[in-house]
């Protein structure tokens, strides 16, 4: 696919003014780091702020009396127990068993709920939600807002100036706020294991909000690749590499995503194949890896026993940079799931020795 | 005198009597981004020309490193084994990756020099 043919975000004037280097991703055109590159990026985020492009991302609403209900036949997360202006992480959940995409859910009040998909995904996302949509709801897709990310331990000092409402947030809490004079929601979570916000904005508006943030003590453009590496270090899946349509929750960790009412209604969409995996126990799960030298395993890199028989495959891997070397995550047989486990990492042709460890390699910071 | 000539893989090659000093140009270390992991074939070892035989890795990604021509590895750079950052800053200089025993000392007229590579670069 050439650039030209890619879409672009809001901000595509400004990541290119910033010296963005653009890349494709997920069909857009996307900054995979900007000068300071990603080693530098990353660290600022866990040191200060980063503020990064997430606008490729899917934003979407579902409106409607009962809309919470309707949406836990597509979900197995607690909808109906989701509080105003709070959200959830949850999954979409396919027939037989496997994840359709990862999401996020909000529930602003009055039968509307707000949904953040991933941008390779939305497409899918979207018509399988509308195609089992009740009478009397309607999805409405946003493709006329941007998504801001900005994140690390300086966020809540700069959002507390900009905007008290939302650094009053708990984790995973919602708010309505002003930005540059432009009406954005605001919610205190985000996928580099910091505190920090995510914030939806009309599309004209972003650039004036993107550039106020900018302004702002301590933050950094940062890109896709120090995104990468900071959720792998806090040991967040990514879709497409760690969870798909092949992998369901319960070997992809992901249970908790499933409260007990959802398990005991079963009435979301795979709920036969899911309840049966955990009860029959998962022949794979997905796990931390730490490699024991500084060569990085990367994504497919077989996973073997001693004998050279694979045991799985790394889904993520890569170089930490806040751990300051290789970790990774993959599948692994239940037998040799336990942390502690060693295993080798089957890299140019040669093993490499490993453990599996728990996750996240680099604790997680949100706010509690 | 010496004479550095270029490889269209990046790598940059300098001779000194019969022993060819190999590295990555500044071009390769500036689009690889920040080196984190460095991987150099043993000294004594037979290489081909374009032969992969050292592997450089960024936060992102692995690419390999190729011999650019035949002949038989003398001593690799243990430095950049130990501080792989030092790629990004002295490409050209200390960042050397392997030194080579020529085949044939002849091969390395066939390699491009400066303004070759410099041509072949504005082509990508």
């Amino acid at each position: 696919m050439t650039e030209e043919a890619l879409k672009t975000t809001p901000l595509d004037a400004l990541n290119r003014e910033l010296g963005g280097k653009m890349v494709p991703f997920a069909g857009y055109s996307m900054p995979v780091q900007y000068p300071a590159g990603v080693l530098t990026e990353h660290l600022h985020c866990r040191q200060h702020a980063a503020l990064f492009d997430v606008s490729h991302m899917g934003q979407a609403s579902i409106h409607g009396p009962g809309s919470a209900a309707a949406l836990e036949r597509l979900v197995p997360g607690d909808m109906q127990g989701l509080p105003a202006m709070r959200q959830k992480y949850t999954l979409l959940t396919m027939e037989h068993g496997g994840i359709m995409d990862d999401l996020m859910v909000a529930n602003l009040g009055d039968d509307h709920l707000f949904l953040v998909v991933n941008a390779s995904r939305k497409d899918i996302d979207l018509a399988h939600i509308a195609a089992n949509l009740p009478a009397g709801l309607t999805l409405e897709r946003h493709d006329d807002r941007a998504l801001l990310a900005l994140q690390g331990p300086a966020a809540i000092t700069i959002m507390a100036a900009l905007a008290p409402e939302a650094a009053a947030l708990p984790f995973m809490g919602v708010a309505r706020i002003t930005l540059a004079g432009a009406a954005c929601l605001a919610s205190r979570s985000g996928y580099t294991g910091e505190d920090g916000f995510e914030i939806s904005i009309p599309s004209d508006r972003a650039e004036d909000v993107a550039r106020l943030l900018l302004a702002q003590p301590g933050v950094m453009p940062a890109g896709l690749g120090a995104r990468d590496s900071l959720r792998l270090e806090a040991g967040l899946c990514l879709y497409g590499n760690d969870i798909d349509e092949t992998t369901n929750p319960v070997e992809a960790a992901l249970m908790w995503t499933i409260p007990k009412r959802r398990r005991a209604e079963a009435n979301f969409i795979g709920a036969a194949p899911i309840l049966a995996a955990l009860a029959a126990g998962p022949a794979r799960k997905r796990v931390g890896i730490l490699p024991e030298g500084r060569a990085p395993a990367r994504g497919h890199t077989p996973i073997v026993d001693d004998s050279g028989t694979t045991l799985g495959e790394i889904t993520s891997g890569g170089f930490g940079p806040t751990l300051n070397g290789p970790c990774a995550m993959g599948y692994v047989r239940t037998d040799l799931a336990a942390n502690g486990t060693a295993l080798s990492l089957m890299v140019r042709g040669k093993p490499l020795p490993a453990r599996v460890t728990a996750t996240p390699f680099v604790p997680h910071r949100y706010v509690r | 005198m010496t004479t550095v000539r270029y490889t269209k893989e990046h790598e940059w090659v300098r001779m000194e009597g019969d022993i060819a000093t190999v590295g990555i140009t500044d071009h390769a270390q500036e689009a690889l981004g920040d080196v984190v992991f460095v991987e150099l074939p043993e000294a004594g070892r037979e290489v081909e020309e374009g032969e992969a035989c050292a592997v450089v890795e960024s936060v992102k990604a692995a690419s390999d490193v190729y011999s650019p021509l035949a002949g038989t590895i003398v001593e690799p750079n243990q430095a950049i084994v130990d501080d792989p950052a030092m790629v990004n800053r002295e490409a050209t200089s200390g960042a050397w990756f392997f030194k080579l025993k020529l085949a044939n000392a002849s091969d390395f007229d066939g390699l491009m020099d400066e303004a070759g590579y410099n041509a072949f670069l504005e082509t990508l």
